[in-house]
């Protein structure tokens, strides 16, 4: 088992270093440039700004310094925010995208898991059919519909909710984005959750526990539920890598000071270091994710083996 | 002699026409059907119907909320009648209404032109403006102009732009665009899978491994890195966000395209002597075509959702044109003053999605019986 997680972390090397690279001369080949747009500046000023972040050394050569930034756990200063350097702007948006991300994830695979196993277990029946309803809402209306009329439902009409902001962190303030992020992926595990369910209780073990006259909970949560959850496994790497890193549309929306939202700005900005250190959080997060939910998925199913 | 009944000879259904003939059962795919051609002939020739273009703006009806009834109402009457007015540079002294008819008088202190009244003409609330009469020294006068009935069914946007013929012209783009991209992505997708599949070996894994690192690259990251290459022109960018959603589909046929190659009847024919060309196309090409033309169905919603993202996030179709996804952006933030900004095109984009959805799952139950 170490062995494996050893082996994988080793290939997860090359994969990184692959994708930073196509990331890093992808941006740079881009037309404009960090300090293009700032109007006013003048020629000797922008000069100086990109010889001071060595904008005009060749190409090669940036690279080489920025990959050894990179090894050092240095992302960079940020252009067009100068106070601060990526590390810095990071360290304050993370935890709240992380937070939110963790919080929509927990909630998904809590609630999908129940409703898809109610659906399974009552199949062809009313509470069936709502879960497929609920299921099909979910994942067909895009986020950023659900987002304005959760603020329009939630927060005009009944004013249970704030429209947006972060409020420091106050629980009221995180239930909006919380639900948001969540109801996509609800959809997809009750789905999943269903589908699985419906297949283990099929089983032959399973029809040997009910011969064996176990209870209809036990059957379901001991034995059936081993069986049926390994999809869901599977779906929460990339569903964590994706939900972790933070939603540009949920922190627009609701004005999440989150990372999510730098990425877009800072690639239309040409904020190379930015938008490089991005792609390497999201990157990272994927990576260690897939590892995580691999080695997972050997607990859960003894008839997988590493060698 | 006797007449023999004969019985026909039995024909055989097609693997489309029995396809055809499941598809027609499913009665929440048939409604869907039904709903996105109505949805398509609505957008496609909705806006020369509607006696708004989607440019025009109504400077007095700005934020009009939705009604069935006509514009103006008798309480909006008053603050045309005296912004025009005042436009005159005039006074008013009296007004009133007949029928359909407003009479107005003015006062000046200097002599009134008579070409004033176009003042009046100009306003979106009256037409057919007229002089009733002139005092002797010029001074007063009474104009004459009817009031133009206009509808706003959706209501208008934050500058006076009817959201109805907006709506409709939206829907235009967002599903040209969505088929579109989605064809692109499907040409592309099956010509590098089933190269992939059919050429096998070390090109087949060279091949999958280059789609594995695009996969691993932010997905956003390329959309956006697109744009920005592609600039805002968005016949170019959509091509090109089609070029990025090929992914899946290279995956998909080139699993098929495998798994068809070694099945016995390809054998078989290879054993008769039949060449690669007739294999490609008596046989694999037709088992291809079913998860091509579902996976396309679950395509095209993609592409629409891609493309009211990027233009909620304001890197897609700009002003004054304008698709689902600009006017939900739109609609997002004027949700507190006018929530039929939102709420309209969030309707058609959602129910849009929903028909997309069904007629997909129809087409797969329909065209794949193992799958059920």
């Amino acid at each position: 088992m170490l062995r494996y997680v050893f082996r994988r972390l080793l290939t997860a090397i090359p994969t990184l270093f692959v994708i930073v690279t196509i990331a890093f001369f992808l941006i740079r080949v881009a037309p404009g440039g960090p300090f293009n747009q700032e109007r006013g500046l003048s020629p000797e000023i922008r000069a100086n700004l990109e010889a001071q972040f060595g904008l005009n050394d060749p190409l090669w050569l940036q690279y080489v310094h920025y990959l050894g930034n990179l090894l050092r756990g240095n992302f960079g200063p940020s252009y067009n925010m100068p106070d601060f350097t990526v590390g810095e702007l990071f360290r304050e948006g993370l935890p709240i995208s992380i937070q939110l991300g963790a919080s929509a994830l927990v909630l998904a695979l809590l609630l999908g898991s129940v409703l898809g196993t109610v659906a399974a277990l009552n199949q062809n029946k009313f509470a069936d059919y709502s879960v497929i309803a609920l299921a099909t809402a979910g994942s067909t209306i895009p986020t950023f519909v659900i987002a304005p009329v959760i603020q329009l439902v939630f927060g005009l009409t009944w004013k249970l909710l704030p429209i947006g902001g972060w409020g420091d962190g106050a629980l009221i303030n995180k239930v909006g984005p919380v639900l948001t992020l969540a109801l996509p992926q609800i959809a997809i595990v009750a789905r999943l959750m269903r589908g699985s369910m419906i297949e283990s209780l099929h089983s032959h073990h399973i029809r040997t526990a009910r011969a064996l006259g176990l209870s209809d909970w036990s059957v379901v949560v001991k034995h059936a539920l081993r069986g049926a959850i390994l999809p869901i496994v599977s779906f929460t790497g990339p569903a964590a890598a994706a939900l972790l890193t933070g939603s540009i549309i949920v922190e627009t929306i609701f004005s999440i000071p989150g990372i999510g939202r730098h990425f877009v700005v800072a690639a239309l900005n040409r904020d190379y270091t930015l938008v490089m250190g991005t792609v390497v959080v999201i990157a990272l997060f994927t990576i260690v994710f897939n590892l995580i939910v691999d080695v997972l998925y050997g607990v859960v199913d003894p008839r997988v083996r590493y060698d | 002699m006797t007449d023999i009944a004969v019985a026909a000879p039995v024909v055989g259904r097609s693997l489309w026409g029995d396809a055809w003939a499941r598809l027609k059962a499913n009665r929440a795919a048939m409604f869907s059907l039904y709903y996105l051609a109505f949805i398509t002939v609505i957008s496609v020739f909705g806006p020369y119907f509607v006696p708004h273009q989607y440019t025009t703006i109504y400077a007095d009806y700005v934020r009009t909320p939705p009604s069935f009834s006509a514009y103006p109402q008798a309480d909006m009457i008053e603050g045309a009648l005296d912004e025009a007015i005042r436009r005159m540079r005039v006074d008013i002294k009296d007004w009133r209404q007949e029928g359909s008819r407003v009479f107005v008088t003015v006062r000046s202190s200097k002599p009134i032109d008579d070409r004033n009244i176009r003042y009046l003409d100009r306003s979106d609330t009256f037409d057919d403006t007229k002089i009733e009469s002139k005092s002797p020294d010029g001074l007063e006068m009474v104009m004459s102009a009817s009031i133009k009935q206009q509808y706003f069914l959706f209501g208008t946007d934050n500058t006076g732009r009817d959201l109805l013929s907006r709506t409709l012209m939206a829907g235009r783009i967002s599903l040209a665009i969505g088929l579109l991209a989605g064809i692109v992505a499907v040409v592309i997708g099956v010509l590098y899978g089933a190269t992939a599949g059919l050429a096998g070996g070390r090109v087949d894994e060279v091949m999958m491994r280059v789609v594995d690192v695009l996969y691993s690259l932010p997905f956003i990251f390329f959309v956006i890195m697109l744009v920005v290459f592609f600039g805002r022109n968005f016949v170019l960018m959509f091509l090109a966000v089609g070029a990025v959603l090929w992914l899946d589909m290279a995956r998909i046929v080139r699993g098929q395209a495998l798994s068809i190659r070694r099945q016995e009847y390809v054998q078989a024919a290879e054993a008769m002597g039949v060449g690669q060309r007739g294999i490609l196309l008596r046989h694999v090409i037709p088992n291809l075509l079913g998860p091509v033309v579902i996976y396309m169905t679950l395509l095209v919603p993609q592409v629409i959702i891609l493309e009211s993202f990027l233009s909620f996030l304001g890197l897609g179709v700009q002003e004054p044109m304008t698709s689902w996804g600009v006017l939900i952006s739109v609609g997002a933030q004027n949700i507190g003053s006018a929530n039929w900004l939102l709420l309209f095109p969030a309707f058609f984009l959602v129910s849009t999605l929903f028909a997309l959805n069904f007629v997909g799952d129809g087409l797969r139950d329909a065209l794949d019986p193992k799958d059920r």
